[in-house]
């Protein structure tokens, strides 16, 4: 039997999280910003005492979750729009899911060892 | 019936296609959001050493940024950024209804290319130790 292998049911839900993880993105670039110019990059100690504020460092994780989730569906719809072969689709999601959860994790104990 | 006899499948040459501006920068969207998710590892190993507790992490961090070649693609990442940021709240508004109508769609999309350009500038001058 002949399958689609593209599947249905999740565009709704993968464009409404991609709305919600730019707008945390957003908000989170435009604390940074602000902080930038309060003067929270002005020296390396002010930026590593800035970044381990628990409050920042919890934005930061959010930050990082929604990144990875926005990258996720973003390079998967390239992937689906320009590959014909399911079988490199299918290789190419693979290998996009584990570098985005490995550099998630990565990222994190970036921040959470401070 | 006319529409019968065309050719199918339609076969799009990309070199031939002219997008309308909102449609380029729509694609460049596309573009940016590629080359950052790209250079995703760069990013975090820039933060890795900016946030390195070692004075070795520090003369890193100054030798790579240094670089010219890295100094270039943090420019081409620069704008990437601003171009995504300013389309993705295009995309948002449209969303909302706002901005939809064709005119003021086109002016929407010269706005974002123009403001991520104006910032790319601005940062790219901070980058490149301009002041």
């Amino acid at each position: 039997m002949q399958r689609l292998v593209v599947g249905a049911g999740y565009g709704l839900k993968d464009w409404l999280a991609q709305r919600i993880t730019g707008v945390v993105m957003a908000v989170f670039t435009l604390i940074i910003f602000g902080a930038a110019l309060g003067g929270a990059m002005s020296s390396r100690e002010a930026w590593q005492a800035f970044m381990a504020n628990g409050f920042i460092r919890f934005l930061s994780f959010l930050f990082i979750v929604s990144l990875c989730y926005h990258a996720w569906v973003g390079v998967r719809d390239i992937w689906m729009d320009y590959l014909n072969s399911a079988a490199l689709r299918l290789f190419l999601h693979v290998l996009t899911l584990l570098a985005l959860v490995g550099y998630a994790g990565w990222a994190i104990q970036i921040i959470w060892r401070l | 019936m006319p529409e019968m006899t065309k050719q199918r499948p339609k076969h799009l040459a990309l070199n031939e296609i002219r997008l309308p501006l909102a449609g380029f920068a729509s694609i460049l969207h596309r573009v940016s959001g590629a080359g950052l998710f790209l250079l995703l590892p760069l990013l975090i190993w820039l933060l890795q050493l900016s946030l390195g507790s070692t004075q070795a992490s520090t003369e890193m961090f100054t030798a790579v940024t240094g670089n010219w070649l890295v100094k270039l693609i943090l420019l081409g990442l620069i704008w990437a950024f601003f171009h995504h940021f300013c389309m993705g709240i295009r995309i948002l508004l449209i969303d909302i209804h706002v901005g939809v109508e064709k005119q003021q769609a086109h002016n929407s999309a010269v706005a974002v290319m123009v403001v991520s350009l104006a910032l790319t500038a601005i940062f790219g001058l901070k980058l490149l130790g301009g002041f």
